[in-house]
């Protein structure tokens, strides 16, 4: 059994079927990769992990409870959280703030009111901030304004503000898209760290296949709504159903 | 101190010293002169708006300037509070105190109820949920349908609510004031200083609101500086990461939302403890406008526009509203009587009823030169000035030298 179990999953958008009984299946301490062309479904399903869209029929499994029904805060407070493929992070607020308010969900759960004694008054969340900033190397841009930061620095941020909740899963829409190579290879060596440093699960939806091949130890492929195969990245490099609907145009 | 920083705790000072101090400050010229007739703002009629508007904006703030949801119907708040306070006065005594924590508790209760309801759309939406709501409580309480349905008189209608002769007061003494009292300090008695040409005016009413708006201030210091209020900035600035944090935003919004609806009820308590009757006009959308033009005049989400907005706003509609071209002749008499004709003739769409043409000309000139409000304009000078002094010290660095 996986961590994340997808059983059946169907999805259409008036005459569209976008998801066709996708199954899918996450082996905990792995990246899978899902993997497909524009159009196959990847960040429906995506959406229906997160609980941002309602599947017409099928299961969604985490950690052997459904996640079906859940509104997004509740699914992330069951474990899994997701780096946008626009870094999601409060830009008008400084990165320590940025940091600091994951800190404080994570103590605190979901919502307590604080009363009004000020924020410095934490120290325990100062330090847990402060620790997941030095993890990202990011400690000396904590004054910073979030939205003055270089896009790699966003996508920094973003996985710190993930990270610092210890999730059991970490879900990624093409965290490299847009990026020029050299911040690609960034955030690839990035997620290498993360991945070698704590025990957590990664399930990556992305485009280059670059990303995909260096980091995977999975990768499923979506075509027109339907999953294609699934397997190593060895073998998927050499399938020839997979080269015919999608690798051809991708020039690996 | 007081478990603020140092810049903050600076900040309450002076708006302690602003409040207590405002007699004084607000009386610059002697009292008979021509200007002092014009400008002097030091009457205690006026410092009582300057106050209590003070508190509404700061709630107001508390709301639109953290969570950066507009709410447009904040005078129905105030309306509330004022129709519990008057209440208060009718049924017990005229003693301010049960008036004042009724109409907190009452505005508290109507802002659970809209906000609950409100706050299921963001945006544009929201402002118009809340426009809605607050007109249909003013057309309630204009025309008394809650009353009327209930058989008796519960807001009066056109003619306001004010307290009777017949009316119970059941914990009225004998020798009980017959006005608004703290505990037998009645809130319209004033004590008059006079020294030179000055006559400061010192009223225990004024006074009673400016601790308020102490105590209204340093709370939302406090509120602006919490873990809550990080929160709030947060939901202004991204939902979605906030909802992806694990974190349901609806509580927060609610709790910005009740705050500043009870900090307006507090608002129209004390209007009504400063003077016992009410009217359903104080519930019209443009009180509620008025309220967003002083926090945007003053500065959005600052901790002190608030209090400078209101201020400026209230100051403008008594003082220029107050000039007329009498007194305009009178400024210009010693200029060619042309020349005084034309002036007066330029200015004369401006002053007495024109006002508000002042204030739309003020509003525009802020909100495009500075989108910040006041506070972003005293940033952009007290900038200048530091500046000035580095250049001169440079200056003197330099010319030992030459």
């Amino acid at each position: 059994m996986g961590i994340l179990e997808v059983k059946g999953i169907n999805k259409r958008f008036g005459g569209l079927q976008a998801l066709g009984d996708v199954n899918l299946s996450v082996a905990e301490n792995t990246v899978h990769a899902i993997i497909g062309p524009n159009g196959a479904g990847k960040s429906t399903l995506l959406n229906v992990l997160v609980g941002k869209l309602i599947p017409d029929s099928g299961s969604v499994m985490f950690d052997g409870q459904s996640v079906l029904g859940r509104k997004p805060h509740e699914i992330n407070q069951m474990g899994i959280s997701r780096v946008f493929q626009t870094p999601e992070i409060f830009a008008d607020l400084s990165v320590f703030e940025n940091v600091l308010i994951p800190c404080f969900a994570k103590r605190d759960g979901s919502y307590k009111l604080q009363g009004i004694g000020a924020v410095s008054g934490h120290g325990d969340v100062h330090d847990m901030a402060e620790a997941i900033l030095a993890d990202v190397n990011m400690l000396d841009k904590r004054h910073m304004i979030a939205s003055s930061l270089s896009r790699g620095d966003k996508r920094r941020l973003e996985m710190a503000m993930c990270l610092v909740q210890e999730p059991k899963l970490l879900l990624l829409d093409e965290p490299t898209a847009g990026m020029a190579r050299a911040d690609t290879n960034n955030t690839i060596d990035l997620l290498k760290e993360i991945k070698e440093k704590r025990d957590i699960t990664m399930c990556i939806i992305e485009h280059d296949m670059h990303v995909v091949f260096s980091l995977s130890e999975r990768i499923t492929v979506l075509a027109q709504g339907m999953p294609l195969v699934e397997d190593t990245p060895d073998n998927i490099k050499g399938h020839p159903k997979v080269r015919e609907a999608y690798l051809g145009e991708a020039q690996v | 101190m007081l478990g603020l920083n140092t810049r903050d705790f600076k900040l309450f000072i002076l708006v302690c010293v602003l409040a207590l101090a405002a007699p004084f400050l607000l009386n610059p010229f002697p009292t008979a002169s021509a200007l002092g007739e014009s400008f002097n703002a030091g009457y205690p009629a006026l410092m009582q708006r300057f106050v209590i508007f003070g508190i509404l904006v700061i709630g107001f703030n508390i709301l639109f300037g953290l969570t950066g949801f507009l709410s447009f119907g904040h005078a129905a708040f105030l309306g509330v509070g004022s129709f519990a306070a008057v209440w208060m006065f009718k049924l017990l005594s005229y003693n301010v105190v049960p008036a004042i924590i009724l109409s907190v508790i009452v505005a508290g209760i109507f802002s659970v109820v809209i906000g609950y309801v409100a706050l299921r759309r963001s945006g544009i939406y929201f402002s118009i949920l809340t426009l809605a709501f607050a007109q249909m409580m003013y057309s309630i309480a204009f025309s008394d349908l809650a009353g009327k349905m209930m058989g008796f008189t519960l807001t009066n209608g056109e003619t306001g609510l004010q307290v009777y002769n017949d009316d119970p007061q059941i914990l009225m003494g004998p020798d009980s004031p017959t006005t608004p009292h703290f505990f037998g300090l009645e809130m319209n008695s004033q004590f008059t200083w006079d020294i030179g040409g000055w006559s400061f005016v010192f009223q225990n009413g004024y006074y009673f609101s400016a601790l308020f708006l102490i105590a209204a201030f340093y709370l939302s210091i406090r509120i602006f500086r919490s873990p809550m209020g990080l929160m709030l900035r947060a939901i202004k600035s991204n939902q979605t990461r906030m909802s992806y944090t694990g974190i349901n935003t609806k509580p927060y919004m609610l709790a910005a939302f009740v705050i500043s609806g009870m900090y307006a009820g507090l608002a129209g308590g004390l209007l009504a403890a400063m003077d016992p009757l009410t009217g359903a006009e104080r519930m019209f959308w443009t009180a509620s406008g008025e309220i967003v033009v002083m926090a945007i005049l003053g500065g959005v989400g600052t901790l002190i526009g608030p209090v400078l907005g209101a201020g400026i706003i209230k100051y403008l509609e008594n003082i220029v509203s107050k000039i007329n071209d009498s007194i305009l002749h009178q400024w210009f008499a010693i200029m060619p009587d042309w020349l005084d004709n034309v002036l007066v003739t330029i200015i004369h769409p401006f002053i007495g009823k024109g006002w508000h043409l002042t204030l739309g000309l003020l509003f525009m000139a802020v909100v495009i030169f500075l989108p910040g409000g006041l506070v972003q304009g005293g940033e952009k000078i007290g900038e200048l000035f530091r500046r000035k002094k580095t250049d001169d010290a440079a200056d003197g660095a330099k010319t030992p030298a030459e």
